[in-house]
């Protein structure tokens, strides 16, 4: 037998050639230099702009004050009191609300009578603006963890349903085939096909449910809350530190950019078959 | 390697012959779309199958081969007639059948050698044993050293061997085949069929294989069973005395040309070029 039929999957050798492949790589992803760049670019127009058009620090900070104020932050203990309350406001109802998503979405697909008849009420409910809901909640649950925590929850359930739904759908047919042909179970071709095809969908919703759950819980926050980010936002307004407020808003963006990197990261192990599926939307 | 596997299959009734290991009576099949007339896919199909032999079934596009093959698999309701394989009437699919598809059909998030334990696993047979088939199997089609690859790391006809491995995993006691190399270059199918009757000659299982090659159908089997264009009869059932083990200069001699010719008028006479 030849192996003629390999596809070369083998990483080129490192050594000598490692440095001549880097810059291969800056040819061909123009997109590494380039987004650092246009950072670079944009922080510096903004810093000068501001400074040459004598811009107020009350209206728009430059980025070294706002580093300055993110400084400050850092390192005191009660912002970071702050920091932990929204983390795991925003980790609780992440976790609630896909787990909820999850076995939801897993139960209506095995049913056709419950899809058709649940279905509108889904599409329904996934129209209504959920963060309007939040003074309501803060009216039922109170002004403590609660009732940021059920926001997020409902804020990151309607993606993670929705594509949960639509992963358990999406198993390739001819692929279902062959385990019937096996003798397969509904449960073995749930167990060995369907879940499977569902991964990439899951992690999909997941991906924008963990920047929802943020959201949710900064905006349960905004409406009565002693504690968190949202509220450290509103005392800054109130205060015009504007600088901190950027900071603020610094921080829940890299948060959010960890979380997204993290589920990317267990994507990439978990669903290494299927890269991009397409994301469906809140 | 046949005798082992021959030797496993004994659960079947004593009643069924050798002779009639797969048996098709008055087969018909109808499709009745909810809202148009009927179409006769199938008519009056009657085939008795050795256990052992390897059967093609080829026929202009539409004849209903394919129908026929999902019917045996178990995949496809029969409109009237009766169908066996080793003994057991086919009413849904048996756990005695194999099964090549047109596409290799594997899961791309299991190894190879997963995939090929897929059989094993529903059908929960002893794990140890089908490890040692699966191994045995892989090797045997030359793809020792990809158990660990994943489907998308292998060429098409590789994966279509490992196909084929799956569907012999379980010692099945009929293998069915549906255009398992149709998707492949002249090249690398011409190897494939060399492959398949190698693999075949080991295992020895009865194979029944839809083809549109003729010259496949005629090199690979005992039997070419020809279908007439919709509704699928049977136009005739050819013998193929050629002798085996078998290579591809046989298809070169001038036997192996007059089966051609001979399947190929069917098709002339029904206006269809294949």
């Amino acid at each position: 037998m030849t192996d003629t039929e390999v596809v070369d999957t083998t990483a080129p050798a490192p050594g000598p050639t490692a440095t001549r492949r880097r810059r291969v790589d800056l040819r061909e992803r123009p997109q590494l230099w380039l987004v650092p760049t246009v950072f670079v670019v944009v922080v510096l127009a903004w810093e000068y702009g501001t400074r040459l058009l004598d811009v107020d620090e009350y209206v728009l900070p430059r980025p070294s004050q706002i580093v300055e104020a993110l400084h400050r932050q850092l390192t005191d203990e009660q912002f970071w009191g702050h920091f932990w309350v929204t983390t795991q406001e925003a980790l609780l109802g992440f976790a609630i609300g896909v787990g909820a998503a999850v076995l939801l979405g897993t139960f209506i697909s095995q049913i056709k009578v419950v899809e058709a008849t649940l279905m509108p009420y889904i599409v329904a409910f996934q129209t209504v603006p959920k963060v309007a809901l939040a003074p309501l909640f803060v009216l039922w649950f109170g002004f403590g963890l609660t009732s940021k925590v059920v926001m997020a929850a409902v804020i990151s359930f309607f993606p993670m349903l929705v594509n949960v739904i639509e992963g358990l759908r999406a198993a390739d047919a001819d692929r279902i085939q062959m385990l019937t042909v096996f003798g397969a179970s509904r449960a073995q071709i749930f167990r060995m096909v369907r879940l499977p095809s569902a991964l990439p969908f899951i992690f999909a919703g997941l991906d924008i449910g963990i920047v929802f759950a943020i959201l949710g819980a900064v905006v349960g926050e905004f409406i009565g809350a002693k504690e968190g980010l949202g509220y450290l936002l509103l005392q800054t307004n109130y205060n015009f530190d504007i600088a901190g407020m950027f900071a603020v808003l610094v921080v829940l963006s890299v948060m959010g950019l960890v979380a997204h990197f993290v589920i990317r990261l267990l994507q990439r192990r978990l669903a290494f078959w299927a890269e991009d599926t397409k994301v469906i939307g809140a | 390697m046949a005798i082992k596997a021959m030797g496993r299959r004994t659960q079947q009734p004593a009643t069924v012959s050798e002779d009639s290991w797969i048996e098709v009576a008055g087969l018909d099949k109808q499709y009745r779309p909810r809202r148009s007339a009927p179409t006769q896919a199938l008519h009056d199909i009657n085939l008795t199958v050795r256990r052992g032999e390897f059967i093609s079934v080829v026929g202009p596009s539409g004849c209903g081969k394919t129908t026929l093959l999902k019917i045996l698999a178990g995949l496809s309701p029969k409109t009237a007639g009766t169908v066996r394989i080793a003994g057991t009437e086919v009413v849904r699919p048996l756990r005695e059948v194999g099964m090549v598809f047109q596409a290799p059909t594997l899961l791309p998030w299991r190894t190879i050698f997963d995939n090929v334990m897929v059989p094993a696993e529903i059908q929960k047979l002893d794990p140890a044993r089908h490890r040692a088939r699966a191994q045995e199997l892989l090797d045997m089609v030359g793809l020792t050293g990809f158990e660990r690859k994943y489907p998308h790391e292998l060429s098409g006809g590789m994966q279509q061997r490992a196909g084929i491995c799956r569907a012999l995993v379980h010692d099945p006691a009929v293998l069915l085949m549906d255009e398992p190399f149709g998707a492949l270059d002249a090249m690398t199918r011409e190897y494939m069929n060399v492959e398949l009757l190698r693999i075949w000659r080991e295992s020895g299982q009865t194979a029944v294989l839809v083809t549109h090659s003729i010259p496949e159908a005629v090199f690979l089997s005992d039997r070419v069973v020809v279908l007439s264009p919709r509704p699928g009869r049977i136009a005739e059932i050819l013998t193929i005395d050629l002798d085996r083990p078998r290579d591809l200069g046989v298809m070169s001699s001038d036997r192996a040309g007059v089966y051609v010719d001979r399947i190929r008028r069917h098709f002339n006479a029904a206006g269809v070029i294949d």
